[in-house]
């Protein structure tokens, strides 16, 4: 177990290290820091001389050795734009991002389950056949549209929901939270059902196929056989097997939840870190870009090791050694 | 006489099934009109999108005809530029079929090759280009794209991006899928390298290239097929997002997606056909393609996504 720990985290720090390259040479090739310093009117000499004290001529090693050092301690330069630490403009959505996240996960916890263990022990009763279809249309469906297809009905037709922005939040211990008032948890329903909208048929499928799967099993068979009832073969013996290959893939969409954050973020006009992150691009902000790439970049890989160690712990059959079976 | 391929392919239980599959056939179906009609487009099209002086800002956001403020010359209204909206689409659909195809075609190139290697080759290069695979699969697609083409489109400027968008999307979701296909194929390599038919080319002397690709590559290409379609549903929806972030393909030469994000300003104010006619177009597209995946997983290889 020890050995997979290091493994897992010296793999993590790797994967780190290249984004933190490929942020950097992000920052090497876009935009000119000096012009944001020091504007047009300095003369060409002058220039040289700033350059050669702020290390700009440096070789590419040695700039990069300083650049990992600063973001070691979270410095991640300064916005051009809000004239603020770029690492702190960017945590500062954090709550608004994570909170979409978590409430479309929610969304998904709860339907998913019910209706992909539903649809695999009746896979020939009509609601099945109908949450099947359903559910084809849905990963068929980007999630923009359904964004966009949401507000025109829910705000613009109807006008029983808000269209964009957070609405009234709450401070609590340092976090804006939506999730504590009224107005808050109203803007909060329809961005929450569009971004869970691609993520949840794909589970409902992930587990309904697992399932048929398990169900199919020698122990579930001896099970019947011994005379167990129903249930407690379905929602206890199946049921546990069904949620392994969940976890993993369900790490490998927190990649995409994340994706998608920035497509919902931009429809509903929602004050988090992809909207951010977009506007830093149309604004050329590089500090900013490169602070996302890297909080987003840290968020990705911390999940990724974290599901898998988990995997590996709960998974009596994994190797250690070598733990990603394979599935999607 | 001997039997042609088409007939034996009518015989075979892959045809079969799909007989009597109507979804599938339907799905088929639409799939061809929208081959046929994208192929085909300058000639069906009432209107050329392209055309500046046959656009007349006058006629923007026209309703489509069945509503009352309709005009007779667009069938479907017009856009916010006063374009027609079905010739637009009609150029829409064209470009987000050539990039999603495109895009396959690469991904297929890179991760068939890499697959085959890994596959055959086996031990520790084999170890790293699947962790590798495995590390860039947990970067969503969307992710890398939306990175990589925001650092170009800061590199280049916007007017020679602009230029460029096509060819810069196919290579992004070209190279950024490649996982999809080496997976697929390493799994089928892993499988028939054990076979005997391998060892007797390797007896015979024939290199590692040779029996790569001509020999072991024919036997994996059912899953292959199957996962061909669901990647190009999946290219045009990519192509799609990035285009409504701004970050695909220009307004002046708008895919599906670009046509969505231009008609999004106007849809607060009810003007709801810019929007949402091309993203209905986008949905029966992407659906028909997913529907044909599904049926082909299911009668080809049912449990391709388990090792």
């Amino acid at each position: 177990m020890f050995a997979f720990l290091v493994k897992r985290v010296i793999q993590a720090i790797i994967v780190m290290l290249v984004i933190s390259v490929i942020a950097f040479s992000i920052q090497d090739n876009l935009g000119d820091p000096l012009r944001e310093l020091v504007g047009q009117s300095v003369s060409e000499a002058e220039r040289q001389k700033l350059r050669d004290k702020l290390g700009l001529n440096d070789p590419f090693l040695v700039q990069y050795w300083r650049f990992l050092k600063k973001a070691l301690h979270g410095d991640l330069g300064t916005s051009y734009f809000f004239k603020r630490p770029a690492a702190e403009v960017i945590l500062d959505k954090l709550p608004a991002t994570l909170e979409l996240v978590f409430g479309a996960t929610i969304i998904i916890v709860v339907f998913s389950v019910p209706t992909g263990v539903f649809t695999a022990i009746y896979p020939m009763h009509w609601l099945s056949r109908f949450a099947m279809g359903v559910s084809i249309v849905g990963i068929s469906i980007p999630v923009f549209l359904t964004a966009i297809m949401l507000i025109y009905v829910f705000a613009v037709q109807l006008g029983w929901l808000p269209s964009f922005g957070r609405g009234d939040t709450v401070l609590v211990y340092g976090w804006s939270t939506g999730f504590l008032t009224k107005d808050g948890l109203v803007h909060l329903i329809l961005p929450c059902i569009a971004l869970s909208s691609i993520i949840l048929p794909l589970f409902i499928r992930l587990i309904r196929a697992e399932m048929l799967e398990v169900l199919e099993s020698e122990y579930v068979k001896f099970a019947w056989a011994k005379g167990l009832s129903r249930r407690r073969i379905w929602f206890l013996h199946a049921l546990k097997n069904t949620l392994l290959p969940v976890i993993t893939v369900g790490g490998v969409q927190i990649g995409t939840l994340i994706a998608y954050t920035i497509l919902t973020e931009t429809v509903f006009q929602w004050p988090g870190m992809g909207f951010l992150f977009l506007e830093a691009v149309n604004r050329v902000d590089t500090p900013l870009i490169i602070a996302y790439l890297i909080v987003v970049g840290l968020i990705f890989v911390i999940t990724n090791t974290v599901v898998d160690l988990i995997y590996g712990l709960v998974n009596p059959t994994v190797k250690l050694a070598r733990p990603h079976g394979g599935g999607e | 006489m001997t039997t042609t391929t088409w007939e034996r392919f009518k015989d075979s239980s892959f045809y079969w099934s799909f007989r009597r599959d109507k979804v599938a056939v339907a799905s088929l179906a639409v799939l061809c009109v929208f081959v046929a009609a994208s192929l085909l487009a300058p000639l069906i099209a009432p209107y050329n999108p392209y055309d500046p002086t046959q656009i007349d800002l006058m006629d923007s956001e026209m309703p489509p005809v069945w509503i009352a403020e309709g005009d007779g010359r667009f069938l479907l209204g017009t856009d916010g530029q006063g374009r027609d909206l079905l010739s637009t689409i009609l150029y829409g659909t064209r470009i987000s079929l050539t990039i999603g195809i495109c895009a396959v075609i690469l991904q297929a190139i890179l991760g068939v090759s890499i697959g085959l290697v890994a596959g055959y080759r086996g031990g520790r290069l084999d170890n790293f280009l699947m962790r590798v695979a495995d590390i860039q699969l947990s970067f969503s697609t969307l992710m890398v794209a939306i990175i990589v083409l925001a650092v170009f489109q800061g590199l280049f400027g916007t007017e020679l991006y602009e230029r460029l968008a096509i060819l810069m999307l196919i290579l992004v979701i070209g190279i950024a899928e490649w996982p999809q296909y080496a997976r697929t194929v390493r799994a089928s390599v892993l499988a028939e390298k054990k076979k005997e038919y391998v060892d007797a080319v390797r007896v015979i002397g024939l290199g590692p290239m040779r029996i790569m690709f001509r020999h072991i590559l024919p036997n994996t290409l059912s899953p292959l097929l199957v996962i061909s379609t669901l990647q190009i549903a999946n290219a045009i929806v990519t192509e799609a997002a990035l285009s409504f972030l701004g970050l695909g393909m220009p307004v002046t030469k708008p895919s599906l997606g670009s046509l969505i994000n231009s008609g999004f300003e106007f849809i607060l104010s009810g003007v709801w056909w810019i929007t949402i006619i091309p993203g209905v177009v986008l949905i029966i597209l992407v659906l028909v393609m997913n529907l044909l995946g599904d049926f082909m997983r299911d009668v080809l290889n049912p449990k391709l996504y388990k090792e």
